[in-house]
């Protein structure tokens, strides 16, 4: 990080650090989170990927990163950020290592990961207190494999294994990271890139475990055209359905409340995961119901 | 070097204490909790340097392991029975990083059903997966395997994780003598931790254990640890002479007890190898030619050094710790493939025994030896056999018939 404060979109990094080439879908949300995020962290970052649609920008002999790289599995990409933080830490402490050549941990796992088979790893990894940045690409699905329904899948959304759309709802990761009490956790999306900047610049400066919640609009697997995902990534923000806001000191604030919300229709009526909700008929009841959703949750911030 | 009455479990802790190993991932399970236990208690005191961090499951402990020896420090680590197994993902994932690292497996039947006691279907379980394995059969063997482990793993040849397997109760919470060698020497045989480019630093960029996309580079990578599986035989070979040198113990990758004139060998591993010994020893003075081939290298396979000892055997009892169910040994059919096409090759008599803690008593051995002489003299092979008396099937009966009984009680059943 360059600059102390992130005031306007001209203070954001104008050199990319990720490389070209990678090959992941076009309109990727997720990387379009990558790209900005590893533009502030730098260049001295290892990433610990846990398996998902990212484990294949480094597929050899090519890689799009600068700095260090590390595929583990599924379930446990937060210990190997241990594995790696502990193995610096002692380096460096012992005099084996010039503190230069530290390097900041940064898991990257996508919600599948995230929300389910890593989340014993993860919760550990909090408890431990471990100093790392966690990286969540929350794309609401198994999207490696072709969107099958992940404990992040909304409610309502078709998936490959629920047409009809999905009965349950999604899983509140972020609620379930600040009940640890963890050093920061904050949500993100690609199409509000001050908004993230502020959040990593504030992150890059704390130690200890430290979430960024990244919405991650994905054009296969929430079926929309690759050029629509800044417009769906906005729409989420505006909707209220993907609200932004950071945790820190046991308190959780947001930094931005659509006023006001757009009614949430605007948003799903652009993906083809929810078009079963307008047509052949509209599916008021369920539309409704994700409209309640949104506003029970947006009340509770108010009240607040 | 000092001479103490330890346990397994505290000689596997000596020997990475004295490796200088400077991370411990760990998990508790038994009969390993001993070993990390004891290091933990080193760490707080000041006695021992190394990083001790608890992990929540053995598929952590296994991943901060890898990843911790990917950014260039040793590590050292403990597991037993249904960690190993739940740990399996990260033993094929790590094993292919080319980080090494020592694990020590105390050895423990599986589930189900769940028992505490020892065998050896979890450390075989992992035969396939890319670490070296090195099973002991004395506490002593225990420490010095983990420094040869090491040096093993860390050879440019080889750069592979290895195993060392001590037996659960057996071993693990059993004291023997154990001679604790001095730092200095040990410091002589095994030169500080070099990560050989396989490291995290800010000024050297690097993507490790990244995908491969098609076949053809897959193949390869896996072909390249098999030959550096493989080229461990040659490297083991070399560092026993420096260990012996060194510390005046001499481990041969096969342990061979009275074979010279034996025309029956018994075959198999781990701490009950000792009682087979003994039965040797008796065997011997009623006049029976018989001896001991215990491979303490598992993993490469030492299947040259096995033909050159089998040669001229006419049977060799086969003693299998575990089961592969469906097949019978494990041990017996890795035997059989080597052996496989040699002229004049022993009868290969396969029994199964020791299942979960069950002792294997010196006449049960002398019945093997007999049971596999009369099969080279009728040039025939008897049926794979599980050792089990008529007493432990009256005894598994009697409760049986306490569990239909108690079962129709909560039925309310006559």
């Amino acid at each position: 990080m360059t600059s102390d404060a992130i005031r306007g979109m001209k203070d954001l990094p104008s050199a990319h650090l990720l490389g070209g080439g990678a090959g992941l879908c076009a309109g990727c949300g997720g990387m379009a989170v990558l790209h900005q995020i590893y533009d502030l962290l730098g260049p001295k970052t290892v990433f610990v990927n846990a398996a998902g649609c990212m484990t294949l920008l480094a597929s050899y002999p090519f890689t799009p990163f600068r700095g260090g790289w590390l595929f583990t599995a599924m379930a446990s990409a937060p210990a190997g950020a241990q594995g790696v933080r502990d193995a610096l830490d002692i380096l460096v402490s012992s005099g084996r290592l010039a503190a230069e050549e530290d390097m900041t941990v940064v898991v990257l796992a996508g919600d599948g990961s995230s929300y389910g088979m890593g989340l014993s790893a993860t919760s550990a990894a909090i408890e431990r207190g471990l100093d790392f940045i966690y990286l969540c690409y929350d794309n609401e699905g198994y999207g490696n494999t072709g969107q099958q329904t992940s404990a992040a899948t909304p409610h309502g959304a078709r998936t490959a294994d629920s047409a009809r759309g999905w009965s349950g709802a999604k899983k509140d990761l972020f609620a379930i990271w600040a009940a640890h009490r963890p050093a920061y956790c904050a949500t993100v999306v690609g199409a509000e890139p001050l908004d993230l900047a502020r959040k990593i610049e504030k992150a890059a400066k704390l130690k200890g475990p430290r979430l960024i919640h990244a919405l991650a609009p994905c054009p296969p697997g929430w079926d929309f055209e690759a050029k629509e995902m800044v417009d769906i990534g906005r729409l989420a923000v505006s909707t209220g359905v993907w609200p932004l806001k950071e945790y820190e000191n046991g308190r959780t604030l947001h930094t931005r409340i659509p006023r006001p919300r757009v009614p949430v229709d605007r948003y799903l009526q652009h993906q083809g995961r929810f078009a079963h909700l307008f047509a052949p008929g509209r599916q008021d009841a369920e539309i409704a119901r994700i409209q309640s959703d949104v506003d029970a949750y947006w009340e509770g911030v108010v009240a607040g | 070097m000092s001479r103490s009455l330890i346990t397994g479990n505290r000689a596997a802790a000596w020997g990475a204490r004295l490796a200088n190993a400077d991370y411990m991932p760990a998990f508790p399970i038994t009969p390993q909790t001993e070993i990390i236990e004891t290091l933990a208690a080193w760490n707080a005191s000041g006695e021992a340097r190394a990083k001790v961090v608890m992990l929540e499951s053995e598929h952590s402990m296994l991943t901060a392991a890898g990843a911790a020896a990917a950014t260039g420090v040793r590590v050292f680590t403990a597991t037993s029975s249904q960690g190993l197994l739940y740990a399996m993902e990260m033993m094929y994932a790590t094993a292919g990083w080319r980080a090494p690292y020592v694990m020590v497996n105390v050895s423990r039947g599986v589930a189900s059903p769940v028992t505490l006691e020892s065998d050896h279907n979890d450390v075989l379980a992992a035969r396939d997966s890319g670490f070296l394995q090195i099973h002991c059969a004395t506490c002593q063997e225990v420490l010095d395997a983990v420094l040869i482990a090491y040096r093993l793993g860390e050879d440019c040849r080889v750069r592979l994780p290895v195993l060392v397997n001590q037996d659960g109760f057996y071993l693990s919470f059993t004291r023997e003598p154990v001679l604790i060698p001095e730092p200095e020497a040990v410091n002589r045989f095994l030169p500080a931790f070099d990560p050989m480019g396989i490291e995290f630093r800010a000024s050297r960029p690097v993507s490790q254990a990244v995908a491969v996309l098609g076949g053809s580079p897959y193949s390869y990578f896996r072909y390249e640890m098999h030959l550096a599986a493989q080229a461990a035989l040659t490297v083991f070979d070399e560092i026993a002479v420096e260990f012996r040198d060194q510390f005046g113990r001499d481990y041969p990758q096969v342990d061979a007890s009275r074979c010279d004139d034996a025309q029956v060998v018994f075959f198999m591993t781990g701490a009950l190898s000792t009682k087979a010994r003994a039965a040797v020893d008796s065997l011997r003075e009623a006049g029976r030619k018989v001896g001991l081939v215990r491979p303490r290298l598992y993993r490469p396979f030492p299947r040259d050094r096995l033909r050159t000892l089998m040669q001229g055997k006419h049977a060799v009892a086969v003693i299998d710790q575990n089961i592969s169910l469906g097949k019978g040994g494990v041990l017996a059919t890795e035997l059989a493939s080597a052996l496989y096409g040699m002229e004049a090759a022993p009868l290969i008599v396969e029994f199964i025994g020791g299942l979960g803690g069950r002792d294997i008593p010196e006449e049960e051995f002398f019945e093997m030896a007999t049971v596999a002489a009369q099969a080279a003299e009728a040039g025939q092979v008897p049926v794979p056999r599980l050792l089990f008396s008529a007493g432990e099937l009256r005894e598994v009966r009697k409760l049986q018939q306490i569990a239909r009984t108690e079962r129709g009680e909560l039925r309310g059943a006559p």
